[in-house]
């Protein structure tokens, strides 16, 4: 066991803040122009869009997620009518779920993400805003241990039923044998 | 007399798989079936599932590439140049023009392949036996330039961050040239052998329908996608690598059922040596294939990127946090058959049980790239 990588303690990005030192934003101009219009779709949440190289990222708290992703979808000036991921990453302080759209009408592309304390995390389902979120967060609650609310099944995707543990949490024990 | 007795009529349950010859792999599938009819299904993933996520987060970037390899094992390049454009954009490096090149006809190549394999497997799940052989001869053609490329028929482990592991053979050029005409060649022949063959029509005209809007809304990514009509093709809507510079048609089907599926992969491969006789043209001969100054373990800076690539099964997307170390932090893998198969049970309503297996058949799906 020489080369155990060892749970890296603090996270890449302070909460709050995205992108960091060294990745500049690389916003297109579909991407400008978005920024521009959400605090025009979602007023509350002005102060909550920032930018990852060359997405726009809003981060919202997990009890308006569902609204905030039915004004996405519908609003004719969004039109984020797909999924394109669904994704947890484990900042060990926090989980974030991280939901990556694209408007096939407008294609334009957008990040929506949400933050839980890896205690309770608890965060509303979107399969009733998009059907496809179905697997993606059941292996969410699979691997990471995240409760997606509301979710019609979260029974195991890629595990057996009663695996123990949340394996893609930082906290769950890697390599677990020696080189020979 | 005996007083007729109205007919006992009962849900059997009907499980399929995970070790069954026509579920492509370890895919476990329980029908409620209803006499001849599917009433519902209920897919069972995860057979496969080797973590390559959690994985990916204890190996160095320059590790990574020979995971990608390993998920959809039948377009091994483009599951690495997803991951290398990753690192790349995250990085702000330029990949030299000869290396983008390669990369290009290489997943092109790769494409037709993946198609191939599909044609093959395809025809065998509607029971045509003898195109898999013509498929299979064809495929064999690509496959040798691939070993005389990188040394293996398959999991490469050919493109680096940054460009490619070595330079291409001094006769890659007229290799490809000379592998072209063949395949064109190889491809009509499929065609006409299958496509139009009236027993193949019978078993895939109006067969697993699914709306575009429906399709959207599940996440279906690829041909499955454009079969329904709707033109999203990666490589034209968000162009990546080097696609803006080269002139390709979208093709779309109709219906959305099991022949357009089909039939959009088969155009999709006439496309596809269409783009790569452009790069042809247009490769330069000689420079570096590996960036000057990149580094053998490269460390992007902190922060997140999400990369998406037009795979021969969908969007495959690379959603990549960095944390400025040797290793990434988090990589989620954004699968194509995994999103692509979960409208599963809706492709199947009320179909025939003897369908089913067509219409699995008819999502390509690899179960490396669904359970990861």
């Amino acid at each position: 066991m020489s080369d155990v990588p060892k749970a890296r303690p603090g996270s890449p990005h302070p909460a709050g803040g995205h992108g960091g030192a060294g990745s500049p934003e690389r916003l297109d101009a579909k991407g400008q122009a978005l920024k521009g219009l959400l605090p025009e779709v979602l007023p509350a949440f002005h102060s909550h869009i920032s930018v990852a190289l060359d997405e726009v990222v809003l981060t919202v708290p997990p009890e308006r997620l569902v609204e905030v992703c039915f004004t996405l979808r519908d609003d004719p000036r969004t039109r984020f009518d797909f999924l394109r991921c669904l994704s947890v990453v484990d900042y060990v302080t926090y989980l974030e779920v991280v939901y990556h759209l694209w408007s096939m009408e407008k294609r334009h592309k957008m990040v929506v993400k949400v933050q839980v304390p890896p205690e309770a995390p608890q965060v509303p389902s979107v399969t009733g805003v998009w059907k496809g979120a179905d697997w993606f967060e059941r292996e969410g609650h699979d691997l990471y241990g995240v409760v997606f609310t509301g979710h019609p099944n979260l029974a195991p995707l890629l595990l057996w039923e009663g695996f123990p543990g949340y394996p893609g949490r930082k906290s769950y024990p890697f390599h677990n044998y020696t080189e020979w | 007399m005996a007083e007729a007795r109205p007919l006992e009529v009962r849900e059997i349950l009907v499980n399929m798989g995970p070790q069954h010859p026509s579920t492509h792999g370890v895919f476990r599938m329980v029908l409620w079936v209803d006499g001849e009819r599917i009433v519902r299904v209920e897919p069972h993933i995860g057979y496969l599932h080797r973590g390559s996520e959690k994985l990916c987060e204890g190996e160095t970037y320059l590790q990574i590439p020979t995971l990608f390899d390993r998920l959809d094992y039948l377009s091994n390049f483009n599951n690495e140049l997803a991951f290398c454009l990753a690192v790349e954009k995250l990085m702000g490096l330029e990949v030299p023009e000869r290396a983008a090149y390669v990369r290009v006809i290489l997943c092109e190549l790769n494409r037709i392949a993946s198609h191939l394999m599909f044609y093959a497997a395809f025809g065998l799940d509607v029971g045509a036996m003898t195109p898999s052989m013509y498929a299979f001869r064809e495929r064999e053609r690509i496959q040798q330039v691939f070993e005389a490329v990188s040394g293996a028929r398959m999991m490469h482990d050919y493109f680096r961050v940054g460009g490619l592991r070595q330079p291409p053979p001094d006769d890659f050029k007229e290799r490809v040239q000379r592998l072209l005409p063949l395949l064109e060649k190889g491809i009509n022949e499929c065609d006409t052998l299958l496509t139009h063959n009236e027993v193949f029509l019978a078993r895939t005209r109006g067969i697993g329908k699914i709306s575009p809007q429906e399709a959207i809304a599940w996440g279906m990514t690829g041909p499955c996608l454009r079969a329904c009509g709707v033109p999203y093709d990666i490589r034209a809507v968000e162009p990546y690598s080097l696609y803006d510079r080269f002139d390709f048609a979208i093709p779309v089907g109709a219906q959305g059922d099991c022949w357009d599926r089909y039939m959009v992969r088969v155009e999709e491969m006439r496309q596809s040596i269409h783009i790569i006789r452009q790069a042809l043209q247009q490769m330069p001969e000689e420079g570096p294939v590996l960036t000057p100054g990149a580094r053998r373990l490269p460390r992007p800076p902190k922060g997140e990127v999400y990369v998406r690539t037009e795979n021969p099964r969908g969007e495959l997307g690379v959603y990549l946090v960095s944390d400025g170390s040797e290793r990434p932090y988090r990589v989620k893998i954004r699968a194509p058959s995994f999103a692509n198969l979960q409208a599963l049970p809706v492709l199947m309503r009320d179909c025939y049980v003897a369908d089913a297996v067509v219409i699995l058949g008819s999502l390509d799906i690899v179960l490396g790239d669904v359970d990861r």
